[in-house]
């Protein structure tokens, strides 16, 4: 089954260290507006990295390019080892098709701001479906690890409802556990809090905090909550304009930052 | 005076109704996939199947429908193409439709939230699985409402056949006056047909939106709470921010 064929070269590149992500010389541009520009990154596997910085530094859009909604201008993404967007051969880089983005971004996983379930679907079926059709399992396989995921994300009475009689909280839960479903080793999480109110952001940050303790999964956190950044990342990147200005262990970069735009920045957020 | 006989040919005007009522039905049919056809066409990254679906939508909207249907059933025999009248009817009015209704079936397509694709995309769903678990639930419901419209039209459209020999109901109602004299009469009860018959329709709309939003999943008001004079609770975003 493919999952087998898959979770073997996992196992030998997570025990290398090889990073999980490699950017070089990245550039993204919307029109005539540069989000980012010769960006190079670096994420170990298994790294919990906490993305910060004020909107429209680029936080966003590094995401929405290692998940392939969006093309790089220029530059190389590597996830995994394998070449995102090119193939190479015989050392020299070769624009790759689709098919082969599909095939590579396979092993990453996204939640949205927006939660973005499907809003005909109940829980179960967000969950399960997408499963079934990525991983091949049979349906009452695919239930039952649906099951237990939202079990796990605390919504195990609610499997049956749909979105819509879901609060946001608990529809950013499904969501988490739709992603997990399929098993990704890199997972990314675009401000997952910013569309909740104020006492449902805690519901899923604790199932963030679960997963960056519990398990050996990439994750790549873009979030406001800067004392939560703290808490969980091993790496916190602050971003400003499209360049990465702080990098280093949350104590440093939180409470020690070099760079005045980090200083301005997190004296603004922390005023809130 | 002639309301006698009015009645008296009634059954003959029934059959007329009979074949108005296939025709609108086998041209809503052929309307359907058409419509979807040049909806994806338009909607494709294949730039030749924009063109194609363009050019054919811009002929069926852009010439009349009379002349259209003298040059299925009048002309196409010279190329070799013989119609029947009912086929060059249903051919005809169900592809004008189509072309009509395209824009609508683009048009709901394009009206689920970029949000879903994105998801789509992120959770690496097949392209044909999004199409048909994600988008088309979505954007069915959409189109209901607008395909009761057009199928409502096309019962009134039908009588265009009647310039191909088609014995539809107002090309037989037109029969009787002319034999009969007896204009008010025929023509009050053909207005009466035509209503009964859209009434008809519209009430099958209706039930076909009820059935394509449970089969959509979503929420369908049951009867019981559609009728009662409570009044309905305020609705949720109301109270979101």
């Amino acid at each position: 089954m493919g999952i087998v064929d898959r979770s073997e070269p996992m196992k030998a590149t997570a025990s290398q260290g090889r990073p999980i992500v490699r950017m070089r010389g990245v550039r993204k541009a919307f029109g005539p507006r540069v989000i980012l520009e010769g960006l190079d990154l670096d994420v170990g596997a298994g790294e919990k990295v906490a993305l910060i910085g004020p909107s429209g530094s680029g936080k966003t859009t590094i995401l929405r390019l290692l998940i392939g909604l969006t093309e790089p201008d220029a530059g190389t993404i590597e996830i995994d080892g394998q070449y995102l967007w090119h193939s190479s051969r015989g050392g020299t880089l070769e624009r790759a098709d689709e098919a082969h983005a599909r095939q590579v971004r396979r092993c990453v996983g996204m939640v949205f701001q927006q939660f973005n379930l499907f809003p005909h679907m109940t829980a179960l079926q967000n969950v399960h479906e997408p499963m079934e059709q990525v991983l091949r399992l049979k349906r009452p396989e695919a239930k039952e690890r649906a099951r237990a995921l939202l079990a796990r994300v605390g919504l195990g009475e609610h499997v049956d409802k749909r979105p819509s009689q879901l609060s946001g909280g608990q529809q950013q839960r499904v969501a988490i556990a739709r992603s997990l479903g399929l098993q990704p080793k890199l997972m990314l999480f675009d401000e997952v809090t910013s569309a909740l109110d104020p006492e449902l952001v805690g519901e899923v940050l604790g199932v963030l905090r679960e997963l960056a303790h519990e398990t050996d999964m990439t994750m790549l956190i873009v979030t406001h909550e800067i004392r939560f950044a703290a808490d969980i990342a091993d790496r916190v990147l602050v971003f400003d304009a499209g360049r990465v200005v702080e990098d280093g262990s949350p104590e440093i970069v939180l409470k020690d930052p070099s760079h005045p735009r980090t200083r301005q920045f997190l004296r603004a957020i922390l005023e809130r | 005076m002639a309301g006698e006989s009015t009645f008296v040919y009634l059954p003959y005007l029934m059959g007329g109704v009979v074949t108005t009522l296939q025709i609108t039905a086998l041209a809503m049919l052929l309307a359907l996939p058409v419509s979807f056809l040049l909806a994806l066409g338009r909607m494709s990254s294949f730039a030749p199947a924009r063109w194609g679906a363009g050019f054919v939508i811009e002929l069926f909207r852009g010439t009349s429908a009379v002349v259209q249907l003298f040059w299925a059933f009048y002309v196409l025999p010279f190329f070799g193409v013989e119609l029947s009248p009912l086929a060059a009817g249903v051919l005809v009015l169900g592809l004008n439709e189509g072309s009509y209704f395209s824009e609508v079936v683009r048009a709901s397509l394009k009206s689920i939230v970029a949000g879903q694709r994105e998801a789509a995309v992120a959770l690496h769903l097949p392209r044909f699985y999004t199409f048909r678990r994600i988008v088309l639930p979505q954007a069915l419901p959409i189109m209901v409402p607008p395909f009761g419209n057009a199928a409502v039209l096309m019962l009134k459209f039908t009588a265009l056949t009647s310039l191909v020999t088609i014995q539809e109901l107002s090309f037989r109602a037109g029969l009787l006056r002319s034999n009969l004299g007896v204009s008010s009469d025929i023509y009050g009860v053909v207005l009466a047909i035509y209503f009964a018959l859209a009434v008809g329709m519209a009430s099958l709309v209706w039930l076909a939106e009820r059935a394509v939003n449970r089969w959509a999943g979503r929420e369908v008001i049951p009867w019981r709470e559609l009728t009662s004079r409570r009044a309905s609770p305020a609705p949720k975003w109301a109270f979101r921010r």
